[in-house]
């Protein structure tokens, strides 16, 4: 950069000229945790003249500082941004690193090689063209390389460069290296990459990284720098069957609807034909709306906006595609998963799905898991932190997506958490599955409304959560007594009961907890159809299954009654001798001795039992009932409410 | 699984496909992520610092809901120590685009007279800045707010994911940051959390003006050479902006032909002396310039890792 400088203005227009079409590259870098990533990212910027003098003098205080390199200048101090990682010398995150030549600008992601961080390298895998996989010549292919090596191809990347670096440090020799790349070409046989390109280099010393290295006269191929200015990332998503994800309907008034969003595959121009997908309509494109202007054309990448010639309903989270090879459509998916959060998943949680711009409810049963060393599957019950599996996710609606290997833009989704927020993992679709049966909705002409009104009244469900001898089942049982008195219909479900029969089957791990919630939950929504008010009385610890219960509800119909009682009072009034035998360690998974209880952040009824008898509890919740209109007459005579 | 990866669509290049060029990819993504805060967050705000990098968002907001205006307000955290002419520039952009405008000053900090001659950079960029922006935040309940930094500026932005979530204290845990993977980002926030959208991550300072140039973007006359009154401080020419500058003595304003290659409060902010008076002069300059863009900013030197440790306490 800094050799410009008797550039002449019209110069200056001629560069700007020509880099207005320079390509991007982006690319990762992995490797593990001495094997000089951050070395070698710290040289490319070098070279590439993208460092000032200001960055430079900083880098030389830094080198003298907190160097490794005796007071050289350590290219890695560049790169290690955050002060935590530098103490501990190791990158932890995903940073995204930018440099350019006169033909390409790049956009590097560089990801930790740490054991524990493969969620980081997945994540900067994701929209990555070709990855840069780093090899200590001392060391050769390791267990860390054939991991991040799976990693790079099950997150799509085909091409592939084989850095073997610190050739320094065994004298440049050929053989060396011919062994490296060899057993590194058995190993990544089966993972499908179109292009595996070994560099001989030296990152601290900078040989074969910007021009081909005097010590390495053996050496034919190009320098790293200049195959990736060169090299070319097949699989041009132009030439896919059209997609487009609806993100957002542009409505500036009522003579112009428009669908923004930006082409995740194929072209499109007016006059051509699009389904909608998962609903399945048709219509034709009228305009590609753009700020500049309309267009006669758009491709793969470009964000844009469309109108159609027909007036059919269209929201966000609905696929544009095209007709004659449009995208699955369905709510039963088999997907690889990569697992990033520290909490495992719980199978039967409903999780969020973001695939596209819909979200939905999915549920998760996974199939196996793989060992990222191996590649050989077991059969897994769940997937832990760092963890790779196969899954059957099932969804509450139904979603447009394509399989991975197909488009990565949309076959890619992530889970979400529903009560910490948190993205706990990464899915790639393999495939979108057939219904599971012909099982299919029965419309019922008698609905809940008739089944209630008959009744004369409003269905509902009180969910009583609290800790084992909380006082959930006496609370509960007087106020059905007083429901019963004022001539409602009623159903009680109490969790030692159901126990007994329809869960019997379930034990107490955090699965079994789930699925017992699950079915109770499917059980009142039930009782909620046939008209009653149903009162539910199950310790119930997790968050996420009460929200589970309340989403299978309609608004208004779901009341969470916290009976909240200290743990010490609990377990000192010990009806059933339970938290004895707990913390005798007779009964495991216990909650609040072993297993944990998340009390409601906001519950509709908050119960102080230390505050109040059981009666006036009980009396709480009738005034609650009452003050929200839930007690109120509805008789329905001939399917009108009077 | 081996199967279905080898599989990868292996499909060649149209010999029509039309090669988006960096810009245009780069435009694209920017734009995507402008209308996903717009499809999945309540009450989204745009941070306008009246810069060059404001001046592309603001650009880039115009193009992703066209033909609908961006429907968001633009918010400026006023220390009162701008350039008069960013100022003026300001709120001749956003009445020319019909946008909404909304202005916040710390009024306490006001009260208190603070100031970068009074208090020092540190205490005028707390107080004024820092603070002011989480008085903002909290007084119009934004739940999304768009900033215009860039990963290429400042090592710990480097590392810093494009949607970045904010305690209700506005704090930064760099420790606790969401992966994001392709282009799906999770915007779903915990209570009293917000989140700090920015949609330039990619863009590095050279993208930033040769979009200028090629989309012709308005940007503050600053920006360009022009014979300004300053005096020299400390190393840095500061430009005598208006009367509160307190000279040093010996110190006498004279007229250079200087111009600003960052913008912010005028007595912390170093001009460069320069002809460069149209954009490709601009450019030319700083593809043969010698010192990062940053340079001019004093905040920054109080240590490497300061800017980590302010963005922690909730500096933009």
């Amino acid at each position: 950069m800094r050799a410009a400088e008797n550039l002449t203005l019209a110069d200056v227009e001629q560069y700007l000229h020509a880099h207005q079409h320079k390509s991007l590259l982006r690319f990762i870098t992995c490797g593990s945790v001495d094997d000089g990533k951050s070395s070698l990212i710290g040289r490319l910027l070098y070279e590439s003249k993208m460092l000032f003098e200001d960055q430079l003098a900083a880098l030389e205080a830094d080198s003298r500082k907190v160097g490794t390199r005796g007071g050289e200048l350590d290219f890695a101090l560049l790169v290690d941004g955050l002060a935590a990682e530098r103490e501990q010398g190791i990158t932890i995150d995903v940073a995204y690193r930018f440099f350019a030549t006169d033909r390409r600008k790049f956009i590097v992601a560089d990801t930790p090689g740490h054991e524990q961080y493969t969620r980081n390298m997945v994540t900067g895998a994701s929209t990555a063209d070709l990855a840069v996989i780093l090899i200590d010549a001392r060391k050769g292919v390791l267990t860390q390389t054939r991991r991040h090596s799976f990693l790079v191809s099950l997150l799509g990347i085909r091409h592939v460069v084989l850095a073997v670096n610190k050739m320094d440090l065994v004298g440049f020799d050929r053989t060396v290296f011919e062994r490296i790349v060899a057993e590194y070409r058995a190993f990544a046989g089966p993972l499908g990459f179109a292009e595996i390109t070994p560099v001989p280099l030296s990152a601290v010393y900078g040989d074969n990284v910007v021009s081909r290295s005097p010590a390495t006269p053996w050496y034919r191929g190009p320098a790293l720098l200049e195959h990736l200015e060169q090299v070319e990332v097949a699989g041009d998503p132009q030439a896919q069957p059209f997609r487009l994800p609806v993100q957002w309907v542009n409505r500036p008034n009522l003579d112009f609807r428009g669908f923004s969003g930006l082409i995740a595959a194929g072209r499109v121009r007016p006059g051509d034909r699009v389904r909608v997908l998962p609903g399945g309509t048709e219509s034709r494109v009228a305009r590609i709306v753009t700020y500049g202007g309309d267009l006669d054309e758009a491709v793969a990448g470009q964000s844009v906006t469309l109108t159609l010639t027909d007036e059919i309903d269209i929201s966000r989270g609905d696929v544009l595609c095209a007709p004659d090879d449009p995208a699955w459509s369905g709510t039963r998916l088999e997907a690889a998963l990569v697992w990033m959060a520290e909490k495992p998943m719980v199978p039967g949680r409903s999780y969020l799905l973001k695939g596209g711009t819909r979200t939905a409810l999915a549920t998760l049963a996974p199939e196996a898991r793989i060992d990222v060393n191996t590649l050989e599957r077991t059969p897994a019950e769940a997937l832990a932190l760092n963890e790779i599996g196969l899954c059957l996710v099932t969804l509450d609606q139904a979603v447009a997506l394509d399989a991975y290997d197909r488009n990565r833009e949309t076959g890619g989704f992530i889970l979400i958490d529903r009560v910490s927020n948190e993205t706990v993992a990464a899915g790639m679709v393999r495939q979108v599955l057939a219904p599971a049966t012909n099982i299919q909705w029965q419309a019922l002409d008698v609905d809940k409304r008739a089944r209630a009104g008959l009744k004369g009244q409003r269905p509902c469900v009180l969910w009583f959560t609290g800790l084992s001898g909380a006082g959930k089942s006496t609370i509960a049982n007087l106020v059905e007594k007083k429901l019963f008195a004022l001539r409602r219909h009623t159903m009680l479900l109490d969790g030692d009961n159901v126990r007994h029969g329809l869960n019997r089957d379930l034990g107490f791990d955090d699965a079994s907890r789930v699925e017992n919630i699950r079915r109770v939950a499917e059980v009142s929504k039930l009782m909620v159809e046939a008209g009653l008010i149903t009162l539910v009385s199950f310790i119930s610890p997790f968050r996420a299954e009460r929200a589970l219960a309340r989403s299978l509800m309609g608004p208004g119909e779901f009341l969470e009654v916290f009976v909240d009682t200290d743990l010490a009072v609990a377990e000192a009034r010990d009806v059933k001798g339970l938290y004895r035998r707990a913390r005798a360690g007779e009964i495991r998974d216990f909650t609040g001795i072993d297993s944990p209880y998340e009390p409601p952040e906001a519950p509709d009824i908050h119960l102080r039992t230390a505050e109040m008898t059981v009666e006036e509890a009980a009396d709480r919740i009738i005034a609650e009932l009452k003050r929200r209109g839930l007690l109120e007459t509805d008789l329905l005579i001939d399917g009108a409410a009077i | 699984m081996l199967e279905a990866m080898s599989t990868h669509g292996d499909i060649q290049a149209r010999p029509d496909a039309k090669v988006l060029s960096h810009l245009e990819r780069l435009e694209a993504e920017s734009i995507h992520i402008l209308r996903e805060v717009v499809a999945e967050t309540e009450n989204p705000v745009m941070l306008y610092s009246i810069g060059k990098d404001s001046a592309v968002m603001l650009h880039l907001a115009m193009k992703a809901f066209y033909p609908s205006l961006p429907p968001f307000p633009l918010l400026h955290v006023d220390t009162t120590w701008k350039f008069r002419e960013m100022i003026e520039f300001r709120d001749r952009m956003a009445k020319s685009l019909g946008l909404q405008l909304l202005v916040h000053i710390n009024q306490d900090g006001v009260a208190r007279g603070i100031g970068p001659f009074t208090h020092g950079s540190a205490v005028h960029t707390d107080v004024m800045k820092t603070e002011a922006l989480k008085q903002a935040l909290d007084k119009w309940g934004f739940d999304a707010a768009f900033g215009g930094a860039r990963r290429d500026e400042e090592k710990s932005r480097a590392k810093e994911r494009i949607f970045s979530f904010r305690s209700a204290q506005h704090r930064w845990d760099p420790k606790s940051q969401r992966p994001e993977l392709w282009r799906l980002y999770n915007a779903r926030k915990n209570k009293g959390e917000s989140i700090r959208v920015f949609p330039l991550s990619n863009w590095t300072e050279l993208d930033i003006w040769q979009y200028i140039y090629l989309e012709k973007i308005p940007i503050v006359p600053l920006y360009f050479a022009k014979e300004r009154p300053v005096v020299e401080r400390d190393g840095a020419l500061i430009m005598v902006d208006d009367a509160r500058m307190p000279l040093r003595p010996g110190e006498v304003p004279e007229m250079r032909r200087v111009r600003f290659r960052t913008l912010g409060c005028y007595p912390l902010t170093g001009a460069i002396e320069s002809s460069a008076d149209t954009l490709p002069a601009i450019i030319r300059e700083m593809l043969v310039s010698t010192s990062s863009e940053r340079q001019g900013r004093v905040i920054d030197k109080d240590g490497s890792a300061s800017m980590e440790r302010k963005k922690q306490e909730g500096y933009f």
